[in-house]
């Protein structure tokens, strides 16, 4: 198994597309960072001007945690476009090449074939979340400093102190991994079914941006089936930077709002990786392997 | 009958300068214990309540140089602080001279009986409309403070006072202001998340409690601590 893993990470890192999704990053991150060291006050005194009303606030708000949950805010909408490219492309890039039917004509079973092409597929998401934490988090926090992170919500303001931010980054990117996952395990499903790449990585990106579209759009009879969607899930990382206050009204240091509405979120992300998963293994155990 | 007018007439402006002058004495002498302290650094805790933020409370450090330089530090991290000319200490009040103070009644807070004083500005342009003192006249402490200003409403400052009592500082303040409402649209922030209820926030009153813990007095400030 392990053998195998490595021959699908050498076949994933020998493609040059593979690296198309770091640059993409690396240029989207940069590209933020840069229009915030340069103009991210403007954007701070927007953010901040209902508040700024009432209240002077003093302290190093455009810090690199604050810069770091926009550039999250932005990319985890797209990122999963990236991941698509490479997860949905596993299996039809293999059949497109007539080079799925060799790779069953050897001594392996169809289910080790599958979970090693997933956990390869597993793996590279995670270097891509890993190598955004790195660009996103510590580059920010190396160009703009750290202070309190003021989580700026719709309707109120979250102070998260600076010393009780970082674990909160930690889970965030376990979260934003789940969700990175789901992602590849639909490309991945939907890559059974074709024999050329293009199919599925359209597929699984129309079902990403009809999903998001359904979580965003509030209307009331596609309330009931939003929690349902991975897409309304995806963006439960944010639950992180909210956190509990006493009965005085003062932020609970390492507290979270709503722990169990992350953990249903999470639940349900689970349940699609497992799912789609158990369904890549069963419709390629029965497939008929023509190319 | 136009005798007993005049005379009517003559009483009551005698009794409003009688109080007049009773409420200038009372803070000459109030201000005069407050002249004691030259600066200070304070240390203490502050606890933020406002409806639209979750803040943790905080250690702080108050610097106060006469006659009205006065500042709040947060010991690391942002600081989220009302608005407003009026800071949260009572030099600041009596720095100027520029004002007409009235005797307002006798009331009681916690137990003690405070004198009520009106002070009108005589600055035509300042922010501050009118402020109330309540002050307890025995000791020669401001209990309670109200303030109405032109740009940012209605403050409220309760005082308590413990082991710096002699120097007119405060071992507790409790800080009452009005809130504006705070509202960023949930396509800038991204929150999609439609399960959460909203909350009513308009005209709530916001409070700011600061604890000091101790004072350091008379020992010089620098003025680049008000920077």
């Amino acid at each position: 198994m392990w053998q195998l893993l490595q021959i699908e990470l050498f076949k994933i890192f020998k493609r040059p597309r593979t690296y198309i999704s770091f640059g993409a990053v690396a240029a989207l991150v940069g590209i933020i960072q840069l229009g915030l060291k340069l103009d991210g006050n403007m954007y701070i005194e927007f953010m901040l001007r209902d508040l700024s009303a009432s209240f002077n606030i003093e302290g190093n708000i455009l810090n690199g945690y604050l810069v770091c949950y926009i550039i999250l805010q932005l990319l985890l909408v797209h990122v999963p476009l990236l991941i698509t490219l490479i997860a949905a492309d596993l299996i039809s890039g293999e059949a497109n090449m007539g080079t799925l039917r060799l790779l069953l004509t050897k001594p392996i079973s169809r289910t080790e074939i599958i979970l090693a092409k997933f956990f390869a597929a597993g793996v590279y998401t995670f270097m891509l979340l890993i190598f955004m934490a790195v660009l996103a988090l510590f580059l920010s926090m190396a160009i703009f400093g750290t202070d309190d992170m003021l989580n700026l919500k719709s309707g109120y303001v979250v102070q998260l102190k600076s010393t009780d931010v970082f674990w909160r980054y930690v889970c965030a990117f376990c979260f934003a991994a789940l969700a990175m996952l789901t992602v590849a395990s639909l490309g991945f499903f939907l890559s059974i079914f074709a024999d050329n790449s293009i199919g599925p990585i359209v597929a699984t990106m129309s079902i990403i941006v009809v999903f998001t579209i359904l979580s965003t759009l509030d209307i009331p009879i596609f309330n009931a089936i939003k929690p349902f969607l991975f897409t309304t899930q995806m963006i439960g990382w944010k639950g992180f930077f909210d956190v509990k206050v006493n009965d005085d009204n003062q932020a609970i240091i390492g507290s979270i709002q709503n722990p169990d509405r992350v953990l249903k979120a999470a639940g349900i992300l689970v349940f699609y990786i497992v799912g789609l998963l158990v369904a890549s293994i069963v419709v390629f155990k029965k497939k008929d392997i023509l190319s | 009958m136009k005798k007993s007018i005049i005379i009517i007439a003559a009483c009551v402006l005698y009794q409003l300068t009688a109080s007049a002058q009773d409420a200038n004495a009372l803070i000459k002498r109030v201000k005069a214990k407050l002249d004691k302290v030259n600066d200070y650094v304070a240390e203490g805790s502050m606890k933020t309540d406002v409806v639209f933020i979750k803040a943790p409370a905080g250690k702080i450090k108050v610097y106060y140089k006469r006659p009205d330089k006065f500042k709040i530090k947060r010991d690391r991290g942002i600081s989220i602080l009302p608005k407003g000319g009026i800071s949260f200490n009572n030099s600041s009040l009596l720095s100027t001279s520029n004002f007409t103070a009235i005797l307002a009644g006798e009331s009681i807070i916690d137990g003690t009986k405070v004198k009520l004083v009106k002070m009108l500005p005589g600055d035509e342009n300042s922010d501050v409309v009118l402020t109330t003192l309540f002050i307890d006249e025995a000791n020669l402490l401001i209990r309670k403070t109200n303030t109405t200003t032109r740009e940012n409403g209605t403050f409220e400052m309760e005082m308590k006072y413990g082991k710096y009592a002699e120097f007119g500082l405060p071992d507790k303040v409790i800080f009452a202001f009005n809130t504006k409402n705070y509202k960023i649209p949930k396509g800038v922030t991204m929150e999609f998340d439609t399960d959460e209820p909203a909350k009513t926030m308009k005209n709530k009153k916001g409070k700011v409690e600061i604890n000091y813990s101790s004072y350091t007095i008379n020992k010089g400030v620098a003025n680049s601590e008000f920077n």
